[in-house]
């Protein structure tokens, strides 16, 4: 089942993002390091700007072509050895899962890091099946522990600080010693890694995402920091993938092209630590791999995007750099935003995945700054598709009442010139004079939402037209 | 393309410059003035951006049209703002796209239309000012203006002619003020954190005055700044290269008769 969404409280989730102390705190590493690492390796790259315009033009060309491309992956794929699985929702892609791992009897599975695992629930699913998962990203273990989801799409426990980290480890590993020291990262490391060690080796089944699906070789690649999803999808006896149908790439030199735009714009590194590819089961002679492969090739809501102006959300390729120079995300952190997408990648996504009645803030939940459209390395149009659902709630009369009231009184005036000058010339001669001592209000009644947190300068007097037709004559 | 020596201008002055501070519209029809223009002002009320980003497509688009229609008989639109200029610029066109004939106007509409200082420098060749403020001061870079028309070395390139002015660097200048129209009301408490960031980053460079171009952000950072009684002023960028300081900066009050 998709993933429970908070995302109609997005007012509520941020007022508790604002308050949030040790959140805030974490922050601060998006808004400055991460923000810095992208610009430079972007910098260094005279070539960035042309390989964001490949990249936008390769997946672009997957998107029109992607019911050729899928079949070709598929065939592909089966000619490796390999089974691929079609699942039109969430839940097709659990059971799927979920049977994979019963004709194993498995009574655990590794997960290295998903999103789309994510989206669709899967360890709640496998948990209600009696199969316990275990994620092997540091991130995810960490969240895992603690109940959460991710609160970002490459960095999921970016909302926690070391010592929040420190005191989960001594809280869920209570058989290692008490005076163990976990003042260092590297040591939160070590800790995590002697745990996982046992469970790779213990798990009948490996689960990961793909960063990309390969169609002219059945391929799929992950890049990881870790090597988690190396020994996630090696270890076990199987390995199933699960991926979206739109991660298409359709040959390994535009995968590799992407992947020259992806590192450098989710982390700053010119390329992840680990770059795995992964064709089928292992064959005779081949020194490790898994007995069985299989890959979930997940719909979701996906395929209804496509033909309308949203398609062009589907080239994201999940790096990141929207949230992570995103100054909303900045202010509320991912979790704010109520589902598993956050950020502007999130705010256009969500609605179209779980409907825009439930996600409708999203979109508005934007200043419409344009950072995160600059830095997209597959230059998606974020702020014109977040207003594309703007104007499909103002369509659907979505928009608060007093929203579609306040636009409707001013554009009566705002189109009609002669009034709105008559009318404007007098409220603004009215609210200086009443504004002329301070000159700005602490307080205003049909401002409050403004002079709540910061005051409202006060008008200089006549209008500008006003004074332009009097100079004039 | 080469401007005729003596370009009529249309000025569209903004509603929020119009409404709140004529003082901007008068400093922008001065550096027009200066830099050889003939500067007119149409009748006008708004560009339709308010609308359009409220996804009302419909008034967005009458409202365009009603710019378009004013504004017809001008060589060049220009805007002291970064905002309303992108609006025209890079959305209007977009509002038509699927009306042959309108799109070709509002393209038409675009190619002529430009924000204040961007006009003065890339278009009229702007070399310099004859302006003084002998005030350490720091420019925030607002976000339309930066990102929809690439304004951001002209403004700096005219403010290191203005006489006695020191330009302090802002940190993260190229970072949302938090305005975003009806952002700041819809979502105040955000819009409140991004804005504390950025008078944080405005208190921290010393200076004296905060410029940016465009009056939405400006009213923002001046009405927060005055909330923290923090004594930095606040002005478009227009005032200080026009050399018209005279009108108190933004959301302070006037002088006291002697």
């Amino acid at each position: 089942m998709t993933l429970h969404a908070t995302s109609p409280a997005f007012r509520e989730n941020a007022r508790e993002a604002l308050a949030d102390q040790q959140l805030q705190k974490a922050l601060g590493n998006v808004r400055t390091n991460v923000v810095a690492r992208r610009a430079v390796a972007a910098g260094r790259l005279p070539e960035f700007e042309a390989l964001r315009d490949q990249a936008r033009d390769i997946r672009n060309h997957v998107l029109a072509h992607l019911d050729v491309y899928l079949e070709m992956y598929e065939r592909n794929v089966i000619a490796a050895g390999g089974h691929v699985h079609w699942a039109r929702t969430a839940d097709e892609a659990c059971r799927i899962i979920i049977d994979i791992a019963r004709a194993r009897e498995a009574r655990s599975v590794v997960k290295g890091k998903s999103m789309v695992s994510e989206e669709i629930g899967l360890n709640a699913a496998l948990e209600r099946a009696g199969v316990a998962a275990v994620e092997t990203d540091l991130g995810e273990y960490i969240i895992q522990l603690r109940g959460e989801t991710p609160s970002h799409i490459i960095m999921p426990a970016v909302h926690l600080n070391r010592e929040d980290v420190e005191a989960e480890f001594r809280r869920a590993h209570t058989h290692l010693p008490a005076e163990r020291n976990l003042d260092e990262p590297e040591s939160l490391l070590a800790e995590a890694r002697a745990e996982l060690r046992a469970k790779f080796l213990a798990a009948e089944v490996g689960v990961t995402g793909a960063n990309f699906l390969v169609a002219q070789t059945g391929t799929s690649i992950i890049v990881t920091n870790e090597g988690n999803g190396d020994l996630s999808q090696i270890l076990p006896k199987v390995h199933v993938v699960v991926a979206s149908i739109e991660k298409i790439a359709p040959t390994l030199e535009d995968a590799s092209a992407l992947m020259r735009v992806l590192a450098r714009s989710a982390t700053g590194q010119d390329m992840s630590v680990y770059t795995t590819l992964s064709t089928g089961p292992r064959r005779a002679g081949d020194p490790d791999g898994p007995e069985e492969y299989h890959v979930v090739l997940v719909d979701n809501g996906r395929s209804n995007m496509l033909g309308t102006s949203f398609q062009d959300m589907l080239r994201c390729i999940r790096c990141g750099a929207c949230m992570n120079h995103c100054p909303v995300y900045h202010a509320v952190g991912g979790h704010a935003y109520g589902w598993v997408y956050p950020g502007p990648m999130g705010a256009v996504l969500t609605p179209s995945l779980i409907g825009v009645d439930k996600a409708g803030h999203l979109p508005n939940a934007s200043t419409f700054c344009g950072r995160c459209e600059s830095v997209c390395p597959v230059r998606i149009p974020l702020p014109k598709l977040m207003r594309n659902w703007r104007e499909r709630e103002f369509e659907r009369h979505l928009a608060p009442a007093v929203t579609r009231g306040g636009l409707r009184f001013w554009a009566f005036f705002a189109r009609r010139p002669a009034l709105y000058r008559a009318a404007t010339s007098l409220a603004m001669r009215a609210l200086a004079f009443l504004g002329r001592d301070k000159g700005r209000f602490a307080s205003l009644p049909f401002a409050s939402g403004w002079t709540q947190h910061r005051d409202m300068p006060a008008p200089q007097g006549s209008t500008f037209q006003a004074q332009w037709k009097k100079r004039k004559r | 393309m080469q401007p005729p020596v003596r370009p009529r201008v249309g000025l569209f002055v903004t509603c929020l410059v119009d409404l709140f501070r004529p003082s901007v519209g008068f400093a922008a029809v001065k550096l027009l003035e200066d830099a050889g223009c003939e500067v007119s002002v149409p009748s006008q009320t708004c560009c339709g951006q308010p609308a359009f980003n409220a996804g009302d497509r419909a008034a967005a688009r009458d409202l365009a049209l009603q710019v378009m229609d004013a504004f017809a008989n001008v060589d060049y639109v220009v805007a002291p703002s970064g905002s309303c200029g992108g609006m025209m610029v890079k959305h209007f066109p977009e509002l038509f796209a699927d009306d042959p004939r309108l799109s070709a106007r509002a393209r038409a509409f675009a190619a002529r239309t430009h924000e204040l200082v961007s006009f003065l420098v890339d278009v009229m060749k702007v070399e310099r000012v004859s302006a003084s403020f002998p005030r350490k001061a720091t420019y925030h870079d607002s976000c339309s203006g930066l990102r929809e028309l690439e304004v951001a070395a002209q403004p700096r390139k005219l403010l290191g002619t203005v006489t006695g002015l020191e330009l302090a660097p802002l940190k993260d200048a190229d970072v949302c003020c938090g305005f975003g129209g009806a952002f700041a009301v819809k979502y105040g408490d955000i819009s409140d954190a991004i804005v504390s960031e950025k008078t944080n980053n405005v208190e921290d460079t010393g200076a004296h005055t905060l410029l940016a171009g465009d009056l939405g952000c400006l009213m923002n950072m001046a009405g927060k700044l005055a909330r923290r009684g923090s004594s930095i002023e606040v002005r478009h960028v227009a005032e200080v290269l026009a050399g018209m300081t005279d009108a108190p900066p933004i959301g302070a009050p006037g002088k006291k008769p002697a």
